[in-house]
């Protein structure tokens, strides 16, 4: 990236777990410090159920939104197989922040295939691995919904992000009534020690 | 909203926006990914904007152009597909021109990451003599769209507007400005302008040329095009995205030509730019539209032969075209497997397509929408999907065929959904009947357009802005038209299910099949939504209920689980299972 001096993440997981409001409140947040930022989704063919990406971006000046291969600094995946696939992304040594979760792909709950059990194992040779049982966590918290937070509080930790305004940028994403549940679940993710 | 805060946007956020600063008034569009939400965010204007969603492309295209015709700024949007249907007045309106400005926005999917080509729609403007204009990012996407109107109406023509996927759906930086309030003359009736006999056409015709030349020569010194020289030997001629890419690609030193008026290329200012650089890229996804008319205009340049013509670009594959540099990437000894899409748990389509996947002698033409997905395993329950209204049609060839190969064995069904059969659907209902199609016509009714978002359509009973519209019955359509049997059925009920084909290939008079259950995701409605639970007593391990296709189900030591948080208990599973294994939580306990 010889003209790119700033930062690539990568968040995936499967449609319907909340990587929409995750990048939501991540940009919102590096919006409002300053940075330029762009952010790409991909919007698969079903509403629910398919793989799921988002790339954002961020730095003093963004020209594309979308990033190649070994390009990001950082993967967020919302379920484990997901964060194996778009692995390719990240750079070699980059940090792989992994919700402790599985979503079985339907070749897998139709007997067709084996969900691959050498994920950790795999990811761990080609980047520093982060596995964080967000949606347990989310669970205990109250509610599964809020796993999506729980990542981003450790996604602040692990990437150094603590300068920024966040309980602003939650205030600004999420709906008064669970503001309160978010922003328990951004600090047990901040707290987490993995 | 303040004015000169930034905001992320998504292009199509900012080409809504810009439409409301530029002073448009009259909005019609039929959504399609990825032009989609340009219309949903036209609504917030509601007070200054007219938006509606129509039946389809063609006549959103007409609509507004009829603004345009009665002195409105006015705006269609659709994706790069929905200009096929459109095309038909976008090459005569190119001819009479314009009242007010008009503009069509095209949004590309290169890569296809949701539509069945990727057709390069550049190639639409020269095709059809209308100017392109082409945003690289949201802030270009709403000042382009201002710029728009003005190239419009200062050359009295349609402007087409380009995005790609990336353009569209991604988010950058957008400053606001002012709403340019217009003050329209009052119409006038002006025959040789807007009635396209062939006396007037043959008048327009060289008119158009000389408005093309006027194009060019203001293309040389448009705003929307500009150059920056970097003092290296290197020259990079870009637009849209890709020009992103290249920015990140191509050394500090790189000159660029960026341009965001495409077509007629600014041939001068393209020359001027190549006397600068020693070596000239063209760096544009899909089609080598540009480079082709630098060849021809004996402009040395380099481009197809290092950048891909086909999918989406990016700035690893410009800079492996460009540098032949390959990234490092962790090798993982990894077997991943797919996660394809599927109807989602609780989806009324897979009763449908369950009952008819058992049918080996059934040949199901399918069509564009979420039911597209009955195609996959375990279901495979579809033979064709093409075009939006070809479920109908299609398997209208295909029974003629069958006729005149002396095939009697094949049962056909065409299938299209709610939004779809109101799109292009009709016109094949009608030829089914018309011409004696020996078929069944099945219209898969969710009450919404599925799978571009929850959009509104004829069928709903509701409009773009969410008011109460006429609600049009597909099941009176059917009958007006002369079907005699009319089958209404809830396609989550499988026995109902089975009865309504068998009655429909029973049927001595034309038969059509309405399966009809809003989308389990619909927020307006009440759902009876609940969780099914396997009794592992009672499982034997069959896999039945696995042909539903459910993404809710897996198998756990030889037996079906049911995943609690996916299951919307809508029971198909359920009736599937010959030992009666599975219930709804709600009914064990008697409720």
């Amino acid at each position: 990236m010889a003209n790119f001096t700033g930062k690539s993440i990568l968040i995936c997981g499967v449609g319907g777990q909340g990587t929409l409001l995750m990048s939501k409140t991540l940009t919102a947040g590096l919006v409002a410090a300053g940075y330029d930022v762009k952010m790409s989704e991909v919007h698969g063919m079903a509403q629910r159920g398919g793989s799921v990406s988002t790339q954002v971006r961020y730095g003093e000046k963004v020209y594309s939104p979308i990033i190649g291969r070994g390009e990001a600094d950082v993967l967020i995946a919302f379920e484990k197989l997901e964060g194996a696939r778009y692995s390719n992304l990240l750079k070699i040594g980059g940090t792989a922040l992994i919700n402790d979760y599985e979503v079985m792909p339907l070749p897998v709950s139709s007997g067709a295939a084996e969900y691959p059990q050498n994920i950790y194992d795999e990811m761990r040779k080609g980047f520093d691995l982060r596995i964080i049982p967000a949606s347990t966590i989310a669970k205990s918290l109250g509610n599964i919904r809020c796993t999506n937070i729980v990542l981003l509080g450790a996604l602040v930790r692990v990437f150094g992000l603590e300068l920024i305004d966040w309980n602003a940028a939650l205030t600004a994403s999420v709906p008064p009534k669970v503001l309160a549940l978010n922003l328990a679940a951004f600090d047990a993710g901040y707290q987490f020690e993995g | 909203m303040s004015n000169k805060t930034r905001q992320l946007l998504t292009g199509n956020e900012a080409i809504a926006r810009g439409a409301y600063e530029a002073g448009v008034t009259v909005c019609s569009a039929y959504p399609g990914t990825p032009s989609t939400e340009i219309f949903e965010n036209l609504a917030q204007y509601k007070d200054s904007i007219y938006a509606e969603w129509a039946p389809n492309e063609k006549v959103a295209t007409e609509v507004a152009y009829g603004a345009c015709i009665a002195n409105a700024r006015s705006l269609t949007a659709m994706k790069h597909v929905g200009l096929n249907v459109a095309a038909d007045l976008v090459f005569t309106a190119a001819y009479n021109g314009v009242g007010a400005g008009f503009v069509i926005v095209t949004a590309d999917d290169p890569d296809m990451h949701s539509s069945q080509n990727e057709q390069d729609n550049r190639r639409y403007a020269q095709f059809a003599k209308i100017p392109l204009i082409e945003p690289a990012d949201s802030q270009e996407c709403k000042d382009f769209m201002k710029e728009a109107y003005h190239i419009s109406e200062r050359f009295d023509i349609p402007v087409l507007f380009r995005t790609t996927t990336r353009v569209s759906h991604s988010k950058s930086l957008v400053t606001f400005g002012e709403r340019e309030e217009q003050s329209p003359a009052r119409y006038v009736r002006n025959i040789p302008k807007f009635v396209c006999t062939p006396a007037f056409a043959r008048k327009h015709r060289p008119e158009l040329e000389e408005k093309l030349k006027a194009l060019e020569a203001y293309a040389n010194t448009s705003p929307l095009n500009s150059m920056e020289l970097g003092g290296g030997k290197i020259g990079v001629l870009s637009a849209s995205i890709a020009y992103q890419y290249a920015k990140e690609v191509f050394p500090a030193n790189a000159s660029f030509l960026k341009l965001g008026f495409t077509w007629p290329l600014p041939m001068d200012l393209i020359r001027t730019f190549a006397s600068n650089v020693e070596t000239l890229y063209v760096v544009e996804e899909l089609e080598p539209f540009m480079e082709e008319q630098l060849k021809a205009a004996g402009i040395a340049c380099i481009g197809k032969q290092v950048i891909p013509p086909m999918f989406e670009l990016n700035p690893e594959i410009v800079r492996r075209g460009i540098f032949g540099t390959e990234p490092e990437v962790a090798k993982l000894n990894l077997d991943m497997v797919p996660r394809p899409p599927a109807l989602c748990p609780g989806c009324p389509h897979r009763g449908f397509f369950y009952v008819l996947s058992k049918r080996k002698d059934f040949v199901i033409t399918g069509d564009i929408g979420c039911y597209t997905l009955g195609y996959a395993a375990p279901l495979s329950a579809m033979d064709t999907c093409a075009c939006m209204g070809g479920g109908f049609s299609l398997g209208m060839g295909m029974a003629k065929a069958f006729a005149q190969q002396g095939i009697t064995d094949k049962k056909i069904f065409g299938v299209v959904g709610d939004s779809t059969f109101f799109h292009s659907g009709l016109t094949g209902a009608v030829e089914i009947l018309y011409n004696k199609g020996n078929m069944i016509p099945c219209v898969l009714d969710n009450s919404i357009t599925g799978m571009t978002g929850h959009q509104d359509n004829p069928g709903t009973g509701f409009t773009l802005k969410g008011e109460i519209a006429s609600k049009i019955a597909i099941e009176d359509v059917f009958k007006s038209f002369g079907y005699g049997n009319v089958i209404i059925v809830d396609p989550q009920d499988l026995k109902a299910m089975q009865k309504a084909v068998d009655d429909a290939l029973a049927s001595t008079v034309p038969a059509a099949i309405i399966a009809r259950r809003p989308c389990i995701l619909i927020k307006r409605l009440k759902h009876d939504v609940g969780k099914c639970q396997v009794d592992r007593d009672k499982c034997r391990g069959c896999k039945v209920c696995l042909k539903v296709a459910c993404p809710a189900l897996h198998m756990t030591d030889g037996k079906t689980e049911i995943d609690q948080t996916l299951c919307a208990g809508c029971q198909v599973c359920a009736q599937a299972c010959p030992f009666g294994a599975i219930s709804r939580l709600d009914e064990q306990k008697g409720e």
